[in-house]
């Protein structure tokens, strides 16, 4: 990059000292309406605050079109009125004049906003305690995109789906705006003096009564205020519980170790991963998510410049790690232990055991073969003792310090290891004996999510028995709902905070805006009882890290904030001696027995703190392709056996416990087993998660978290109508996706050409464009690297400000989504190889969408991009009929929001949005295009002034950067030296259905998998059958 | 009025001996008096006011859904992705290939000298007209912004310095369907003229006769009136002979210029003209038969009116079943991938999940017709009846299977869905039908439906002094 | 028989054949006028404005350059409405107790923002950026008309898509040179080559009087600018345009010195700024 490129990054980047919140003054007119607002109607009122001039200031202040808000010509109402007049009136309604619109400009400017120019700020995402490193762009004092901050040490490309979509959560107009006790709006300051009575008669007792109960964290900060707390009040007591945790690796640790270590994967130097059970490539399970997914998919690019790993899965259910896997055992979950126990054997000299195939003596061969350079991953549904097997194994590999390092634990937690579950039992206990006057439930919904035997709700006579209840969350819901007081909080976007990635390098998180709702972090609510009142997050912070850091304070704080995270603090590799090689058998709860449950977090909305997010909520699930809901997943042969098709329901019986699914068949998934997503089925949840799914936490024990077996399921009357995007199995035989083994690559490098290709440039009717000058748009995605992850997706909807229509509008296949991951199936329907394809528009360069518009609405740049312009679209549908990628998406509703202000605020003002009738797809991000190509024309390089261009990688399109797994590539395909062209001479680089010669500027990467020759592979070529999923209706 | 030679003369008169288009036993007189009686001696039959009334009921029906389809938008019909065009292209095209009947008959008959047409041209004319109209509703409603697709498709000098984009088959048919109403319109008014004049002439009321009057527009009957009548009447039938041709031609191309699998195919043209003259021809059956029964009209539309039409159908008939063979045939020999899973998804009830539609059009469209070899059926009015109505839901389906299981499953079976139409969709298709009826049921009431004068030409007295 | 109608109603009848082609002429140009009619494009609308802010005072008597409260328009797509702050900058010293500068001094005392009826005003599908176009050498005025003469801001372009594309599709008819080199003499050479009859005197003078003021700023926030003519050459010395660096040519018509300017600024072809997405997104 050159130099004026940099420092215009790093103009952008400027750190966060001066408060540039918006427009404080409509916020405070906010917070009055708010606090005269009652019972539920927090969130209405605040729409109401609509018409209120100054919240139009906030929306229109100073900036030329408010994020873009378009209607048609006229105003929406103006339409409507017109749509009551006679059809051919509303013909004329070009004719109708613009309304009156008005400036608000700033009284005193702040320094670095220039109106139009966003700027990005480093901040971090505390996801199940730990952090995730963001940029948060920043538009006129409003957030309105999250990235990844690549300049991170824990070494992420990109970020992940929930960072992506925690934009929404801060907008959301159903996040608790106001602390309530009883239901009833109340002030802080109130709350602040309810505590006073009973800390003062906590004093004595040396606050013997007080119990805190939070989420997981790796605060420093906090953790200082919470030892702090402690001393203070020694006899209190602090409990963490997370319905999704790290007890599992954590006791595994204990039991290897003797001490609380966590280990650190280095993916980029194992040629040899086995994972048992573990979900490495998912944010759902592993805090090292990102750092996984870059390294691992480095090794999967098929250039061949590192040698392609080789992934082993072992899995209990479908996951997108085993979708990569190159060898896939489906076992049950509670075999998954008897597997380690005779791979550990057979590492270790043993053999002769045949329960698992010759799979078992093949993995054991490669990795004995492979000392050193390979890795055993233990999952975290899998108990204690299968990760203590696996760092027995990676021990007895000498993998220790090469491909895993371990280091102490970056989680806060209280005096000696509990367990979330047992910890949670411990208050529960507690409770039980009367023991607790003050509980304050800090974060987290245990109400909602506690396991069911804990009883831990509204019916437990003690628990509502406690004398004052305190909850703080972003959410009324379930626990709220028991509390007599309920603090807002801040949203992380909104709030001073900090926490520690994987990695333990801490990361400070900054906020973006105002608190909307003047929302509350964990760090105030503390300060009450550390009697620091009036003490902001902010002065605690820095009060913290002053004392981390005397001397030359100033500049380090500075650089924190501008860097986001404190350097060189990251937790260092320790020594750790293995106690033992052999480990007691887990009590097995009647293993194999009956039906075994496996529980999962959903891949979108994880343990149900997403439930309200539409953009998840939409997302469909990476492999079952399910939005909206959770389902019993199984295969065929149980589906079969229980009589049962897709969306019928079923009733499971577990210990007693009863609870209606509907039935989802899925391939890959072992026999008498079924998984079950967590997190569905909220009760007291905003609008959006109303009536999505099954709470299936009723069937969840504390014996059991993670997979119980000796379940019943049989089927009851009635159909349940899932919203699937995805209903196909297979390819019908086409070659959309293509891959090869590395022998097979290496054989034939053009493997992925022996199917129908272009015919010659010459052989078109459609105008022939001259692409030679100028640049021209190209991208590149890697199917080898694509881990399925559905980043992209949530990213590129919250770039282009795309809609969320609903279940029932995707039941219908109005989807609009712009870039879907395709998901097909080789091999065999029990145990099958997935393949993903991300499918953006895919740019023809002879595009069939073009000349059948009859209005010009769709047309080809001279960049080689097919503009879509919403204005000129009249809605004949015809090009996306015409489109055979059916990428295009119509709007048939009013599918955005114009009526919610808030949301409002939230829209990336740099794209349209769109009103109904119209046309939308993917534009290669052609904002990003404009705003680099200006910013590129305006400046010169080098002696004689010449005018810049835009140089390689200056332009990332919204799924490119949010990628953490470096698949997508987007570039300029004239420049022969851009990633992009270099990666399309690749000789496995195709274009999907390219014998329709539309020439696509999307190209794919062929997959290069890197089989062990004596298993027998996926076979690549050989299709699933395809199993219609749901009932077909007549037309 | 054609010249005719006299050999043609004595053919005519020979065989309107044993299967006369005029009934015998009728005079200049005679003709005018029962035709004129019709709108203005009669008065409103029961059966008239009831049929009306229910179409025009059906018809208000539709024009509230079209109100909610503007406020809430095309979602209320059941259209999605992948499958973009709905009931509403459907029925476009069904309706638009049911005007082609009436211009065959009045323009291209006209030409051939086919005398028989005489008498039936009139309201299979009418019948074009009103037709036309319902097909040009819907490309309008079914598009998302119909308020500006009303005039952004036309190339009218607007603000935005933009043309319509002329390589769109969408544009086309702008030109394609308002050249055909106007021309139609003009035609048939053209060929009223004189009638009107009768009516006129015959009216009892001052005010009925003013309102034909001036519709009329002076007709006097006099040799130079009837010379340029004659002359115009003419260049008219030239104007509206290809049109016949070219209209569906274009209509093909909406499909034909796409490279959707099932759209894709060069033998649309042909075959959708031939399919439209098709149902046309039973559309005009089914109106003729119970009219001439209801009218009393049996002598001037006669069995050989019934007997010709049906021939013409069932040729039309054999053309389209061609032309279904062909696609199936075209997508084996070409061996191209897409088109043989196309026909297989189409036909195969295991695998396509419409092929009922498919075989139900192969039995309506190709089986049942071939009854039309019997004479006996073509000759009995109750089983042309039904026949021509068995013809008029297989075209429909024709268009069905064409559009939507062509659509819902393309390229990337990851995009595939499925249309379930909505009772929105139900709604303005069957509403169409109550404009349609009551439109034509207005004409019978108000127009002579059957042209006099050009009746007149069929009387031997007529031939005399050629 | 009897006559129905009056013989008239035959001539009336021809007249009302030609009188339906009349109306549906007349209705089709009423529509096409009505579109780019000033009561929908709001062109030469005087907004009423609290304060009354007078563009005629500021720029045209004060001669205050456009930068000064429109900061950012050089920087980003928008020009920068002036926050308070910069209003009384000057009205902290003068006018300080004009009673039309009320609502300023409240602002700034209340802290509550001023709020201007927005006068130029695209649809929000239209994406503009005023700095690439300054940066291109689009004048303020070309767009925006002769603000010095205007007491109260009006709209005195249609703002029309057809009048952008007006100068999309041949920018060389409009662009101007940031810096000018001061040819006084190059004028006058002009005016030697004329014939005595032509020679106009009083323009020299007047001309030369505005040379002090003309030459020295940037001419695209010149507002006075005038384009190039036999009686106003302009010489431009050019830095970027490939092989013509460091060389100085003066024009005495806008056609060669447009041509000359796409060249120096490296403007892209019509063909590239007429893609739609250079406008809408």
């Amino acid at each position: 990059m050159s130099e004026s490129c940099k420092t215009e990054l790093r103009r952008e980047k400027v750190n966060r000292l001066v408060n540039i919140a918006p427009s404080r003054l409509d916020l405070e007119t906010v917070r009055q309406k708010l606090a005269s607002a009652r019972g539920k109607h927090y969130w209405r009122s605040l729409e109401e605050l609509a018409e209120q001039p100054d919240f139009q200031e906030l929306l229109h202040r100073e900036f030329p079109r408010q994020a873009s808000e378009w209607t048609d010509e006229v105003s929406r109402r103006n339409f409507l009125k017109l749509m009551s007049a006679s059809l051919a009136f509303a013909g004329l309604t070009a004719c109708t004049r613009q309304p009156t619109e008005h400036i608000v400009p700033y009284v005193r400017q702040p320094e670095e906003t220039i109106p139009g120019k966003p700027l990005l700020f480093a901040s971090a995402m505390p996801f199940g305690g730990h952090a995730f490193p963001v940029l948060v762009k920043s538009d006129m004092g409003r957030p309105i995109k999250v990235e990844g901050n690549p300049d991170h040490p824990a070494g992420n490309l990109g970020t992940d789906l929930f960072a992506q979509a925690s934009l929404l959560d801060m907008y959301d107009p159903d996040r608790s705006q106001a602390v309530t006790v009883l239901g009833d709006v109340s002030t802080w300051g109130k709350f602040l003096e309810s505590l006073q009575g009973p800390l003062v008669s906590q004093k004595p007792l040396k606050g013997a009564g007080i119990r805190f109960l939070t989420e997981r964290s790796t605060s420093p900060t906090l953790a200082s205020q919470m030892r702090a707390v402690l001393l203070a009040f020694p006899e209190a007591k602090w409990h963490q519980y997370e319905p999704v945790n790290r007890d599992n690796s954590r006791g595994g640790a204990q039991m290897a170790f003797g001490e609380d270590v966590a280990a650190q994967h280095r993916l980029e130097n194992a040629d040899i991963i086995v994972s048992l059970d573990a979900n490495f490539l998912s944010s759902t399970e592993n805090p090292q998510f990102l750092r996984n997914a870059a390294e691992f998919g480095r090794r999967r690019k098929a250039d061949l410049k590192e040698k392609i790993n080789r992934l082993y899965v072992v899995e209990s259910t479908p996951t997108i790690t085993g979708a990569k896997a190159d060898h896939r055992l489906p076992l049950r979950a509670f075999e998954i232990e008897q597997f380690a126990r005779a791979l550990m054997a057979q590492i270790s000299g043993g053999g002769g055991d045949t329960r698992f195939g010759n799979f078992l003596s093949a993995l054991a061969k490669d990795l004995t073969a492979h000392r050193g350079s390979s890795v055993v991953i233990a999952g975290e549904t899998q108990p204690p003792v299968v990760h203590a097997l696996a760092h027995a194994m990676n021990d007895a590999l000498g993998n220790a310090g090469r491909t895993v390092v371990y280091t102490d634990s970056v989680e806060v937690s209280p005096e000696g290891f509990r367990g979330c579950v047992d910890s949670l039992q411990d208050l529960n206990n507690d409770i039980q004996a009367g023991k607790v006057d003050l509980l304050m439930i800090l974060g987290g919904n245990p109400v909602f999510d506690a396991p069911a035997d804990l009883n831990f709700n509204e019916n437990n006579q003690q628990l509502m028995k406690v004398p004052l209840r305190v909850h703080v969350g972003l959410y009324q819901n379930e626990t709220s709902n028991i509390c007599q007081w309920h603090v807002n909080q801040a949203h992380y976007l909104e709030s001073w905070s900090d926490a520690r990635t994987f990695d333990g390098t801490p990361t400070i998180i900054q906020p973006l805006i105002d608190p909307l709702y003047s929302g509350r972090t964990m760090h105030e609510v503390l300060t009450a009882f550390s009697n620091q009142p009036g003490l902001t997050s902010y002065d605690l912070l820095r009060a913290y890290w002053q004392g981390q850091h005397p001397g030359d304070f100033e500049n380090f704080w500075r650089k924190s904030l501008h860097d986001g995270f404190v350097p060189g603090m990251g937790l260092q590799p320790r020594q750790v001696t293995l106690r033992s090689r052999d480990f007691p058998a887990t009590s097995a709860r009647s293993a194999g027995s009956g039906i075994e449950i496996v529980f999962r977090p959903d891949e979108n909305i994880y343990d149900g703190r997403f439930a309200n997010n539409g953009w998840l909520q939409e997302l469909p699930k990476p492999l079952t392709k399910l939005t909206w809901d959770n389902a019993a997943v199984m295969g065929l042969n149980l589906a079969q056996k229980l009589d049962v098709v897709s969306e019928d329901l079923v009733e499971i019986e577990l210990r007693g416990r009863k609870l209606k699914l509907p039935v989802w068949i899925e391939a890959g998934v072992p026999d008498q087993s079924v998984t079950v997503q967590l997190g569905y089925g909220r009760t007291h949840a905003g609008r959006v998660a109303q009536g999505a799914g099954v709470n299936t936490y009723r069937l969840r024990l504390s014996d059991a978290m993670q997979f119980a077996s000796g379940a019943k399921l049989g089927k009851v009357d009635g159909h349940y109508q899932l919203a699937a995007t995805h209903h196909h199995h297979n390819m019908e035989g086409r070659a959309l996706v293509r891959a090869a083994t590395v022998k097979e690559f290496e054989e034939n490098p053009r493997f992925a050409h022996q199917e129908l290709e272009e015919p010659s440039p010459g052989e078109t009717l459609y105008f022939n464009y001259d692409y030679s000058k100028g640049y021209q748009w190209g991208m590149a995605i890697d199917t080898g690297s694509c881990i399925g992850c559905n980043t992209c997706v949530v990213a590129c909807q919250a770039e282009n400000n795309i809609p969320v229509v609903g279940k029932f509008e995707v039941t219908r296949g109005r989807e609009m989504h712009w870039l879907r991951v395709d998901r097909y199936y080789t091999g065999t329907y029990e145990n099958p190889k997935t393949h993903f394809q991300p499918v953006p528009c895919m740019q023809c360069e002879q595009a069939p969408c073009e000349v059948v518009c009859p209005v010009a609405a769709t047309v080809h740049s001279t960049e080689g991009l097919n503009d879509m312009v919403y204005n000129r679209c009249v809605g004949t549908r015809y090009c996306s009929n015409n489109c055979p990628y059916k990428v295009r998406r119509f709007n048939f509703f009013l599918y955005s929001d114009y009526d919610t202000p808030v949301k409002k605020l939230m829209n990336n003002p740099d794209v349209t949005v769109r009103s109904r009738g119209v046309m939308e797809k993917c534009t290669y991000c052609i904002q990003r295009i404009t705003r680099a190509r200006i910013t590129a024309e305006k400046e010169f390089v080098g002696a004689q002034h010449a005018y810049r261009e835009i140089e390689d990688g200056e332009v990332k399109t919204a799924c490119q950067q949010s990628c953490p797994a470096d698949a997508i590539v987007f570039g300029n395909i004239n420049d022969r030296n851009s990633r992009v062209s270099k990666l399309k001479a690749q000789p496995y680089n195709y274009s999907l259905l390219a014998d329709l010669n539309t020439r696509p500027r999307t190209t794919y990467l062929a997959e290069v998998m890197n089989t062990n020759d004596e298993l027998t592979g996926p076979d690549l070529m050989k299709e699933v059958e395809n199993k219609v999923v749901t009932q077909e209706k007549e037309g | 009025m054609v010249p005719q030679g006299p050999t043609e003369t004595l053919r005519e008169t020979a065989m309107q001996a044993d299967d006369p288009v005029l009934a015998p036993g009728h005079n200049f007189v005679t003709i005018t008096e029962k035709v004129i009686a019709i709108p203005l001696r009669r008065g409103t039959p029961l059966w008239w006011i009831g049929v009306f009334a229910i179409a025009f009921g059906i018809m208000n029906v539709m024009l509230l859904v079209i109100a909610y389809l503007f406020i809430k938008g095309v979602g209320i019909w059941g259209v999605n992705i992948p499958v973009g065009w709905g009931f509403a292209i459907v029925n476009f095209v069904w309706w638009i290939g049911i005007g082609h009947a009436g211009t065959l008959i009045s323009a291209i008959l006209l030409l051939l000298k086919q005398s028989w047409r005489n008498s039936i041209n009139r309201f299979a004319e009418a019948m074009t007209i009103f037709a036309v109209m319902c097909a040009a509703l819907f490309p309008v409603l079914h598009t998302g912004r119909p308020w500006l697709a009303a005039y952004w498709l036309f190339p009218i000098p607007l603000t935005m310095g933009v043309w319509p984009q002329f390589r769109s088959p969408l544009i086309w048919d702008v030109f394609a369907i308002s050249t055909y109403f106007t021309v139609s319109v003009l035609f048939w008014f053209m060929g009223l003229i004189p009638d009107l004049a009768s009516m006129r002439d015959n009216a009892r009321t001052t005010l009925v006769q003013r309102i034909y009057g001036m519709l009329a527009m002076g007709w006097r009957g006099s040799a130079r009136h009837w010379k340029r009548y004659e002359t115009a009447y003419l260049v008219l039938a030239g104007l509206s002979t290809p049109l016949v041709l070219s209209v569906h031609t274009v209509v093909s191309f909406d499909f034909a210029a796409s490279l959707l699998p099932g759209w894709h195919t060069t033998i649309f043209p042909p075959y959708f003209v031939a399919g439209a003259i098709y149902s046309g021809f039973a559309m005009v059956l089914v109106l003729a038969i119970p009219l001439r029964a209801l009218y009393g009209v049996e002598d001037m539309i006669t069995m050989r009116h019934l007997d010709n039409a049906a021939k013409v159908m069932f040729a039309t008939g054999l053309i389209v079943a061609y032309g279904y063979f062909m696609e199936f045939y075209m997508a084996h020999y070409s061996g191209n991938p897409w088109e043989i899973f196309m026909m297989t998804n189409r036909s195969n009830p295991s695998v396509g999940p419409y092929a009922p539609a498919y075989w139900a059009l192969i039995a309506t469209n190709i089986a049942i017709p071939q009854l039309l070899w019997l004479r006996r059926v073509r000759r009995t009015p109750w089983m042309l009846f039904l026949v021509s109505c068995v013809i008029l839901v297989g075209m429909w389906l024709e268009r069905f299977v064409i559009v939507i299981t062509s659509l819902h499953r393309d390229f990337l079976p990851s995009s595939w869905g499925f249309y379930i139409p909505t009772r929105y969709d139900w709604a303005v298709f069957i509403g169409t039908l109550g404009l349609f009826t009551s439109f034509f049921f207005l004409f019978l009431r108000l127009m002579p439906m059957i042209p006099a004068f050009e009746v007149k030409t069929l009387l031997p007295e007529a031939k005399v002094h050629k | 028989m009897a006559q129905i109608f009056h013989r008239s109603a035959n001539s009336l009848a021809r007249f009302s054949i030609l009188a339906v082609v009349f109306i549906l002429v007349a209705i089709g140009g009423a529509l096409s006028e009505l579109q780019r009619s000033s009561y929908v494009t709001r062109q030469n609308e005087v907004r009423v404005q609290t304060p009354p802010f007078s563009h005629q005072h500021h720029v045209g008597g004060l001669g205050i350059d456009c930068r000064y409260c429109h900061t950012s328009v050089e920087v980003t797509n928008f020009a920068g409405i002036p926050p308070t702050k910069t209003c009384m900058n000057c009205h902290s010293q003068i006018w300080t107790n004009a009673p039309m500068l009320e609502p300023v001094r409240a602002s700034f005392r209340e802290g509550k923002s001023l709020r201007w009826q927005r006068v130029h005003d695209l649809p929000d599908f239209v994406y503009f950026d005023h700095g690439i176009h300054v940066a291109k050498g689009v004048g303020c005025n070309s767009c925006h008309g002769d603000v010095d003469n205007m007491p109260l801001m009006t709209q005195s372009k249609s703002l029309l898509m057809e009048w952008c594309l007006d100068c999309h599709r041949a920018p060389d008819k409009y662009v101007r040179p940031h810096q000018v080199v001061p040819e006084r003499s190059g004028m006058l050479e002009a005016q030697k080559d004329l014939p005595p009859e032509h020679r106009d005197e009083g323009t020299i003078e007047r001309q030369q009087a505005e040379y002090a003021l003309f030459n020295a700023r940037d001419q695209v926030f010149n507002v006075r600018y005038q384009p190039p003519s036999a009686f106003n050459p302009i010489t431009v010395k050019f830095e970027r345009w490939k092989g013509h660096e460091g060389e100085t040519s003066t024009f005495t018509d806008q056609a060669s010195l447009g041509r000359a300017l796409i060249h120096e600024y490296n403007i892209r072809g019509p063909k590239e700024i007429t893609s739609c997405n250079t406008c809408h997104r």
